[in-house]
């Protein structure tokens, strides 16, 4: 329990901080690349390699990529739509989610597993 | 225009904005913990690379923009989420950072020192997340001159 709570504390730290960064940076596509920083990845791989060791960590870092690519193919997809037809930014966000996790688990499936 | 830090930007938002990605960072770190014991880390690694506060920051973004034009007596939906849209597109260059994070985690991590890997993919993650960025935009530029030549 008490790991849970400290990666839960860890996580929304490391996720608020490189936010707020990005809140603070102009102009707005460049202020965007923190929407895509590796928050969550720091936060448990230094976890991981202090609780399960470097090469469970690794394995985890291998899969990383392939959900790294999922959000490569999600934000595009996310923009393109938002542009074009401007739809309310929570909507197109959490529906087009089902394209990361399709696209994270195509990639698993066929390269990673 | 020129890469700077707008610190207004800041104040304007809420405690509970700042709470609710907390929040939200906070639970996915726990899940990713609680997939690796479920189902190992291989499925669990994908989530180290979720977009899990991307739609609170784009929902953010889209009424931060939508309330200053309301300021000045216009509707900013429409602009809101054309600024959500381009926030998006710069998510899409720090990806590909995220990808060389991954890629040097991975191979790095199960012979090298833990913290100065981790550190050193960070910086990468910001160097070619800067250079993909900077590189888009030289491309937009160049394209934008070519088009006006035309016309």
């Amino acid at each position: 329990m008490d790991e849970l709570i400290f990666r839960f504390l860890i996580g929304g730290t490391l996720v608020s901080a490189f936010a707020l960064i990005g809140d603070a940076v102009r102009p707005k596509s460049f202020a965007g690349l923190f929407g895509a920083a590796p928050s969550i990845a720091l936060a448990t791989l230094g976890l991981t390699v202090a609780t399960e060791g470097r090469d469970y960590a690794a394995i985890e870092a291998r899969s990383m990529i392939a959900g790294a690519i999922a959000f490569f193919v999600y934000a595009l997809i996310v923009s393109k739509v938002m542009i074009r037809y401007k739809p309310p930014a929570l909507v197109a966000t959490s529906e087009l989610m089902l394209v990361w996790l399709a696209t994270a688990f195509g990639l698993w499936f066929v390269w990673v597993r | 225009m020129r890469i700077g830090l707008d610190v207004s930007s800041i104040q304007h938002l809420r405690l509970r904005d700042y709470a609710v990605r907390f929040v939200f960072g906070g639970i996915v770190t726990v899940l990713t913990g609680l997939i690796a014991r479920r189902y190992g880390p291989g499925v669990a690694g994908l989530f180290l690379a979720f977009p899990a506060i991307f739609p609170a920051g784009a929902t953010l973004i889209e009424k931060q923009q939508r309330e200053k034009k309301r300021r000045v007596g216009l509707d900013g939906t429409s602009r809101g989420r054309v600024v959500a849209g381009i926030d998006a597109i710069g998510a899409a260059m720090g990806t590909l950072g995220l990808i060389a994070f991954a890629l040097l985690a991975w191979r790095f991590l199960p012979s090298h020192s833990s913290p100065a890997i981790l550190t050193i993919a960070g910086l990468a993650w910001l160097a070619i997340s800067v250079l993909a960025w900077l590189i888009r935009k030289v491309i937009k530029k160049s394209n934008a001159a070519r088009r006006r030549k035309v016309t």
